[in-house]
Protein backbone atom coordinates (compact mmCIF):
# COMPACT_ATOMS: atom_id res chain seq x y z
CA UNK A 1 0.00 0.00 0.00
CA UNK A 2 2.91 2.11 1.18
CA UNK A 3 5.12 1.37 -2.24
CA UNK A 4 2.24 1.77 -4.12
CA UNK A 5 1.49 5.41 -2.92
CA UNK A 6 4.92 6.37 -3.58
CA UNK A 7 4.90 4.58 -7.25
CA UNK A 8 1.93 7.23 -7.87
CA UNK A 9 3.25 9.94 -7.06
CA UNK A 10 6.49 9.03 -8.91
CA UNK A 11 4.36 8.41 -11.87
CA UNK A 12 2.78 12.21 -11.29
CA UNK A 13 5.75 13.36 -11.67
CA UNK A 14 7.39 11.89 -14.64
CA UNK A 15 3.78 12.32 -16.13
CA UNK A 16 4.49 16.57 -15.32
CA UNK A 17 8.11 16.83 -15.96
CA UNK A 18 9.03 14.85 -19.17
CA UNK A 19 6.63 16.78 -21.15
CA UNK A 20 9.53 19.88 -20.87
CA UNK A 21 12.09 17.23 -22.69
CA UNK A 22 9.09 15.38 -25.07
CA UNK A 23 7.85 18.23 -26.71
CA UNK A 24 8.66 20.32 -29.39
CA UNK A 25 8.04 23.46 -30.62
CA UNK A 26 5.74 24.02 -33.23
CA UNK A 27 7.06 24.69 -36.63
CA UNK A 28 7.91 28.73 -37.06
CA UNK A 29 6.21 30.57 -39.32
CA UNK A 30 7.77 32.26 -42.12
CA UNK A 31 8.41 35.37 -41.05
CA UNK A 32 6.25 35.45 -37.60
CA UNK A 33 8.25 35.69 -34.41
CA UNK A 34 9.52 32.69 -32.61
CA UNK A 35 7.31 29.85 -31.68
CA UNK A 36 6.37 29.89 -28.26
CA UNK A 37 5.95 26.86 -26.55
CA UNK A 38 4.37 25.75 -23.37
CA UNK A 39 1.59 28.39 -24.09
CA UNK A 40 -1.81 27.79 -22.68
CA UNK A 41 -4.48 25.37 -24.91
CA UNK A 42 -7.31 28.05 -24.27
CA UNK A 43 -4.53 30.86 -26.13
CA UNK A 44 -4.52 28.15 -28.35
CA UNK A 45 -7.83 27.93 -29.19
CA UNK A 46 -8.39 31.78 -29.22
CA UNK A 47 -5.76 31.64 -32.68
CA UNK A 48 -7.39 28.54 -34.16
CA UNK A 49 -10.74 30.48 -34.14
CA UNK A 50 -9.17 33.44 -35.77
CA UNK A 51 -7.93 31.51 -38.11
CA UNK A 52 -11.43 29.63 -39.14
CA UNK A 53 -13.13 33.10 -38.72
CA UNK A 54 -11.20 35.70 -38.71
CA UNK A 55 -13.78 38.13 -38.67
CA UNK A 56 -15.25 37.47 -35.73
CA UNK A 57 -14.70 40.22 -32.75
CA UNK A 58 -15.38 38.63 -29.16
CA UNK A 59 -18.32 41.00 -28.41
CA UNK A 60 -17.68 41.04 -24.56
CA UNK A 61 -14.54 42.22 -22.28
CA UNK A 62 -13.58 40.91 -19.12
CA UNK A 63 -14.57 43.15 -16.34
CA UNK A 64 -11.57 43.02 -14.78
CA UNK A 65 -8.00 42.03 -16.26
CA UNK A 66 -5.02 41.13 -13.75
CA UNK A 67 -2.68 44.52 -14.93
CA UNK A 68 0.36 42.39 -15.56
CA UNK A 69 1.24 38.40 -15.87
CA UNK A 70 3.05 38.57 -12.39
CA UNK A 71 -0.56 39.55 -11.27
CA UNK A 72 -2.20 36.57 -12.87
CA UNK A 73 0.19 34.47 -11.45
CA UNK A 74 -0.48 35.72 -7.95
CA UNK A 75 -3.85 35.31 -7.95
CA UNK A 76 -2.99 31.74 -9.65
CA UNK A 77 -1.28 30.69 -6.84
CA UNK A 78 -3.65 32.30 -4.33
CA UNK A 79 -6.52 29.66 -5.91
CA UNK A 80 -3.95 26.90 -5.37
CA UNK A 81 -3.69 27.92 -1.93
CA UNK A 82 -6.56 28.06 -0.99
CA UNK A 83 -7.23 24.91 -2.49
CA UNK A 84 -3.80 23.09 -1.01
CA UNK A 85 -4.68 25.23 2.66
CA UNK A 86 -7.99 22.96 3.17
CA UNK A 87 -6.86 20.14 2.38
CA UNK A 88 -3.98 20.40 4.25
CA UNK A 89 -6.31 20.87 7.36
CA UNK A 90 -8.41 17.72 6.45
CA UNK A 91 -5.06 15.60 6.44
CA UNK A 92 -3.62 16.93 9.20
CA UNK A 93 -6.44 16.57 11.39
CA UNK A 94 -7.21 13.04 9.99
CA UNK A 95 -3.56 11.98 10.83
CA UNK A 96 -3.42 13.46 14.11
CA UNK A 97 -7.33 11.81 14.94
CA UNK A 98 -5.52 8.58 14.11
CA UNK A 99 -3.08 8.79 15.88
CA UNK A 100 -5.23 10.15 18.96
CA UNK A 101 -8.09 6.71 18.57
CA UNK A 102 -4.76 4.46 18.37
CA UNK A 103 -2.91 6.01 21.75
CA UNK A 104 -6.50 6.00 23.54
CA UNK A 105 -6.99 2.18 22.63
CA UNK A 106 -3.36 1.08 23.72
CA UNK A 107 -2.59 1.28 27.50
CA UNK A 108 1.29 2.08 26.64
CA UNK A 109 -0.18 5.30 24.83
CA UNK A 110 -2.38 6.48 27.32
CA UNK A 111 0.65 5.87 30.30
CA UNK A 112 3.10 8.27 27.77
CA UNK A 113 0.02 11.04 27.74
CA UNK B 1 -10.96 24.20 -21.43
CA UNK B 2 -11.86 27.83 -20.74
CA UNK B 3 -13.67 30.10 -23.66
CA UNK B 4 -12.55 33.03 -23.29
CA UNK B 5 -15.15 36.26 -22.48
CA UNK B 6 -16.85 36.99 -25.44
CA UNK B 7 -15.49 34.08 -27.90
CA UNK B 8 -18.84 32.48 -28.35
CA UNK B 9 -21.55 33.98 -29.74
CA UNK B 10 -24.61 35.35 -28.13
CA UNK B 11 -26.98 32.97 -29.25
CA UNK B 12 -24.95 30.01 -28.29
CA UNK B 13 -23.66 31.80 -24.86
CA UNK B 14 -27.33 31.97 -23.89
CA UNK B 15 -27.88 29.03 -24.77
CA UNK B 16 -25.51 26.98 -22.58
CA UNK B 17 -26.43 29.21 -20.14
CA UNK B 18 -30.28 27.72 -20.20
CA UNK B 19 -28.66 24.11 -19.96
CA UNK B 20 -27.14 24.76 -17.12
CA UNK B 21 -28.94 26.30 -15.04
CA UNK B 22 -31.60 23.47 -14.52
CA UNK B 23 -27.98 21.56 -13.08
CA UNK B 24 -27.08 24.11 -10.82
CA UNK B 25 -30.46 24.15 -9.26
CA UNK B 26 -30.02 20.42 -8.98
CA UNK B 27 -26.79 20.25 -7.33
CA UNK B 28 -27.90 23.01 -4.74
CA UNK B 29 -30.82 21.12 -3.88
CA UNK B 30 -28.52 17.35 -3.48
CA UNK B 31 -25.96 19.56 -2.00
CA UNK B 32 -28.43 20.99 0.84
CA UNK B 33 -30.28 17.29 0.95
CA UNK B 34 -27.14 15.65 2.02
CA UNK B 35 -25.67 18.15 4.13
CA UNK B 36 -28.98 18.22 6.27
CA UNK B 37 -29.05 14.39 6.27
CA UNK B 38 -24.86 13.64 7.12
CA UNK B 39 -24.02 17.33 8.57
CA UNK B 40 -20.79 15.13 9.10
CA UNK B 41 -20.03 15.47 5.62
CA UNK B 42 -19.55 18.38 5.15
CA UNK B 43 -15.88 18.62 5.62
CA UNK B 44 -15.20 15.92 3.20
CA UNK B 45 -17.64 18.18 0.78
CA UNK B 46 -14.76 21.11 1.52
CA UNK B 47 -12.20 18.92 0.79
CA UNK B 48 -14.10 17.81 -2.83
CA UNK B 49 -14.32 21.35 -3.96
CA UNK B 50 -10.76 22.64 -2.31
CA UNK B 51 -9.65 19.91 -4.41
CA UNK B 52 -11.19 21.26 -7.75
CA UNK B 53 -9.75 24.73 -6.84
CA UNK B 54 -6.54 23.52 -6.42
CA UNK B 55 -6.36 21.87 -9.58
CA UNK B 56 -7.86 24.22 -11.68
CA UNK B 57 -5.46 26.71 -10.87
CA UNK B 58 -2.51 24.23 -12.39
CA UNK B 59 -1.80 24.55 -15.51
CA UNK B 60 0.64 21.24 -16.67
CA UNK B 61 3.12 21.19 -19.34
CA UNK B 62 1.82 18.14 -21.87
CA UNK B 63 3.46 16.38 -24.53
CA UNK B 64 1.88 18.55 -27.15
CA UNK B 65 4.21 21.41 -26.50
CA UNK B 66 1.47 23.29 -24.47
CA UNK B 67 -0.27 23.98 -21.03
CA UNK B 68 -3.75 23.08 -19.79
CA UNK B 69 -5.11 22.71 -16.38
CA UNK B 70 -6.62 19.42 -14.52
CA UNK B 71 -10.91 20.04 -13.40
CA UNK B 72 -10.76 17.98 -10.08
CA UNK B 73 -14.05 17.74 -10.06
CA UNK B 74 -14.47 13.86 -10.54
CA UNK B 75 -13.15 12.98 -6.96
CA UNK B 76 -16.35 15.23 -5.72
CA UNK B 77 -18.97 13.57 -8.23
CA UNK B 78 -17.31 9.93 -7.06
CA UNK B 79 -17.98 11.11 -3.52
CA UNK B 80 -21.52 12.89 -3.62
CA UNK B 81 -22.62 12.46 -6.90
CA UNK B 82 -22.27 14.27 -9.57
CA UNK B 83 -24.93 16.92 -8.98
CA UNK B 84 -23.05 18.10 -6.21
CA UNK B 85 -19.80 19.25 -8.12
CA UNK B 86 -22.23 21.43 -10.71
CA UNK B 87 -22.14 24.48 -8.16
CA UNK B 88 -18.33 23.93 -6.64
CA UNK B 89 -17.50 24.01 -10.64
CA UNK B 90 -19.73 27.18 -11.48
CA UNK B 91 -18.00 28.68 -8.15
CA UNK B 92 -14.16 28.17 -9.47
CA UNK B 93 -15.03 28.91 -12.74
CA UNK B 94 -16.87 32.29 -11.86
CA UNK B 95 -13.57 33.02 -9.18
CA UNK B 96 -11.83 32.58 -12.45
CA UNK B 97 -13.80 34.57 -14.69
CA UNK B 98 -14.49 37.75 -12.27
CA UNK B 99 -10.76 37.75 -10.81
CA UNK B 100 -8.12 36.26 -13.75
CA UNK B 101 -10.14 36.90 -16.98
CA UNK B 102 -10.06 33.44 -17.86
CA UNK B 103 -12.85 32.55 -19.06
CA UNK B 104 -15.66 34.73 -19.47
CA UNK B 105 -19.27 35.80 -17.92
CA UNK B 106 -20.42 35.38 -21.35
CA UNK B 107 -19.15 31.87 -21.95
CA UNK B 108 -19.98 30.81 -18.09
CA UNK B 109 -22.65 28.76 -19.40
CA UNK B 110 -20.76 26.97 -21.95
CA UNK B 111 -17.72 26.62 -19.43
CA UNK B 112 -19.84 25.14 -16.03
CA UNK B 113 -21.98 22.62 -18.83
CA UNK B 114 -18.44 21.26 -19.98
CA UNK B 115 -16.27 21.76 -16.89
CA UNK B 116 -18.71 21.05 -13.73
CA UNK B 117 -22.05 19.26 -15.90
CA UNK B 118 -20.53 16.55 -18.80
CA UNK B 119 -16.85 16.44 -16.64
CA UNK B 120 -19.18 15.30 -13.36
CA UNK B 121 -21.54 13.44 -14.66
CA UNK B 122 -19.17 11.12 -17.12
CA UNK B 123 -17.02 10.44 -14.39
CA UNK B 124 -20.25 9.06 -12.22
CA UNK B 125 -21.24 7.37 -14.92
CA UNK B 126 -17.38 5.71 -15.11
CA UNK B 127 -17.43 5.02 -11.79
CA UNK B 128 -20.54 3.17 -11.51
CA UNK B 129 -20.04 1.01 -15.40
CA UNK B 130 -16.47 -0.10 -13.82
CA UNK B 131 -17.65 -0.97 -10.63
CA UNK B 132 -20.48 -2.77 -12.07
CA UNK B 133 -18.25 -4.72 -14.53
CA UNK B 134 -16.35 -6.14 -11.57
CA UNK B 135 -13.12 -3.02 -11.24
CA UNK B 136 -12.24 -2.61 -7.76
CA UNK B 137 -12.32 0.92 -6.25
CA UNK B 138 -8.79 2.14 -6.93
CA UNK B 139 -9.25 1.51 -11.14
CA UNK B 140 -12.37 2.28 -10.85
CA UNK B 141 -11.50 5.61 -9.46
CA UNK B 142 -8.56 6.43 -11.68
CA UNK B 143 -10.89 5.99 -14.72
CA UNK B 144 -13.79 7.88 -13.39
CA UNK B 145 -11.64 11.32 -12.71
CA UNK B 146 -9.33 10.73 -15.61
CA UNK B 147 -12.45 9.96 -18.67
CA UNK B 148 -14.11 13.24 -16.88
CA UNK B 149 -11.52 15.03 -16.98
CA UNK B 150 -11.07 14.26 -20.94
CA UNK B 151 -14.57 14.22 -21.33
CA UNK B 152 -14.81 17.96 -20.44
CA UNK B 153 -11.96 19.00 -22.96
CA UNK B 154 -14.11 17.08 -26.04
CA UNK B 155 -17.29 18.73 -24.94
CA UNK B 156 -15.32 22.24 -25.35
CA UNK B 157 -13.68 21.27 -28.92
CA UNK B 158 -17.83 20.13 -29.68
CA UNK B 159 -19.36 23.51 -28.00
CA UNK B 160 -16.56 25.72 -30.20
CA UNK B 161 -16.81 23.42 -33.28
CA UNK B 162 -20.63 24.22 -33.03
CA UNK B 163 -19.75 28.03 -32.53
CA UNK B 164 -17.27 28.06 -35.70
CA UNK B 165 -18.18 25.46 -37.95
CA UNK B 166 -15.05 25.29 -40.54
CA UNK B 167 -16.40 27.53 -44.26
CA UNK B 168 -14.92 24.26 -45.56
CA UNK B 169 -15.93 21.05 -44.11
CA UNK B 170 -17.95 22.77 -41.36
CA UNK B 171 -18.48 21.20 -38.16
CA UNK B 172 -16.27 18.22 -38.19
CA UNK B 173 -13.08 19.89 -39.63
CA UNK B 174 -13.41 22.55 -37.08
CA UNK B 175 -14.10 19.80 -34.32
CA UNK B 176 -10.83 18.29 -34.83
CA UNK B 177 -8.77 21.13 -34.89
CA UNK B 178 -10.15 21.87 -31.40
CA UNK B 179 -9.86 18.86 -30.60
CA UNK B 180 -5.97 18.38 -31.60
CA UNK B 181 -5.78 21.74 -29.09
CA UNK B 182 -7.63 20.26 -26.21
CA UNK B 183 -8.47 16.98 -25.83
CA UNK B 184 -4.84 15.59 -27.18
CA UNK B 185 -2.84 18.24 -24.58
CA UNK B 186 -5.28 16.91 -22.18
CA UNK B 187 -4.14 13.21 -22.26
CA UNK B 188 -1.33 13.25 -19.55
CA UNK B 189 -3.20 15.67 -17.58
CA UNK B 190 -5.98 13.54 -17.49
CA UNK B 191 -4.18 10.77 -16.57
CA UNK B 192 -2.42 12.90 -13.70
CA UNK B 193 -5.90 13.89 -12.57
CA UNK B 194 -7.06 10.20 -12.19
CA UNK B 195 -4.17 9.07 -10.08
CA UNK B 196 -4.12 12.45 -7.91
CA UNK B 197 -8.00 11.74 -7.26
CA UNK B 198 -6.84 8.07 -6.31
CA UNK B 199 -4.32 9.36 -3.94
CA UNK B 200 -6.68 11.19 -2.22
CA UNK B 201 -9.73 8.88 -2.05
CA UNK B 202 -7.25 6.31 -0.55
CA UNK B 203 -6.74 9.05 2.10
CA UNK B 204 -10.30 9.64 2.74
CA UNK B 205 -11.02 5.41 2.89
CA UNK B 206 -8.30 4.95 5.36
CA UNK B 207 -8.93 8.36 7.37
CA UNK B 208 -12.71 9.20 6.77
CA UNK B 209 -14.35 5.53 7.20
CA UNK B 210 -17.23 6.98 8.75
CA UNK B 211 -17.97 9.76 6.94
CA UNK B 212 -17.76 7.76 3.68
CA UNK B 213 -20.42 5.20 4.79
CA UNK B 214 -23.35 5.15 1.87
CA UNK B 215 -21.54 7.38 -0.46
CA UNK B 216 -21.29 6.39 -3.71
CA UNK B 217 -17.32 5.68 -3.81
CA UNK B 218 -17.85 2.88 -1.30
CA UNK B 219 -21.39 1.67 -1.87
CA UNK B 220 -20.82 1.18 -5.46
CA UNK B 221 -17.34 -1.30 -4.54
CA UNK B 222 -19.67 -2.84 -1.93
CA UNK B 223 -22.66 -4.05 -3.51
CA UNK B 224 -20.50 -6.25 -5.79
CA UNK B 225 -18.71 -7.81 -2.59
CA UNK B 226 -22.09 -7.88 -0.44
CA UNK B 227 -24.15 -9.65 -2.98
Amino acid sequence: MRARTWLVCLALVLLTVLPLWLATAPPATPGGEAPAIFTGADNRAQQAIGAIAPGYKPWFTPVFEPASDEIASLLFALQAAIGAGVIGYWLGMSVARERARREAASPQGRRAD
Amino acid sequence: MHIMEGFLPPAHALGWAAVSLPFLAWGLRSIGRDLQSHPERRMLLGVAAAFAFLLSALKLPSVTGSCSHPTGVGLGAALFGPAAMVPVGFVVLMFQALLMAHGGLTTLGANVFSMAIVGPFVSYGVLRAASAVGFSRSPAVFLAACLGDLATYVTTSIQLALAFPAAVGGFGVSFFKFAGIFALTQVPIAISEGLLTLLVVNAMVRFNAHELRALPVMTLGARKGGA
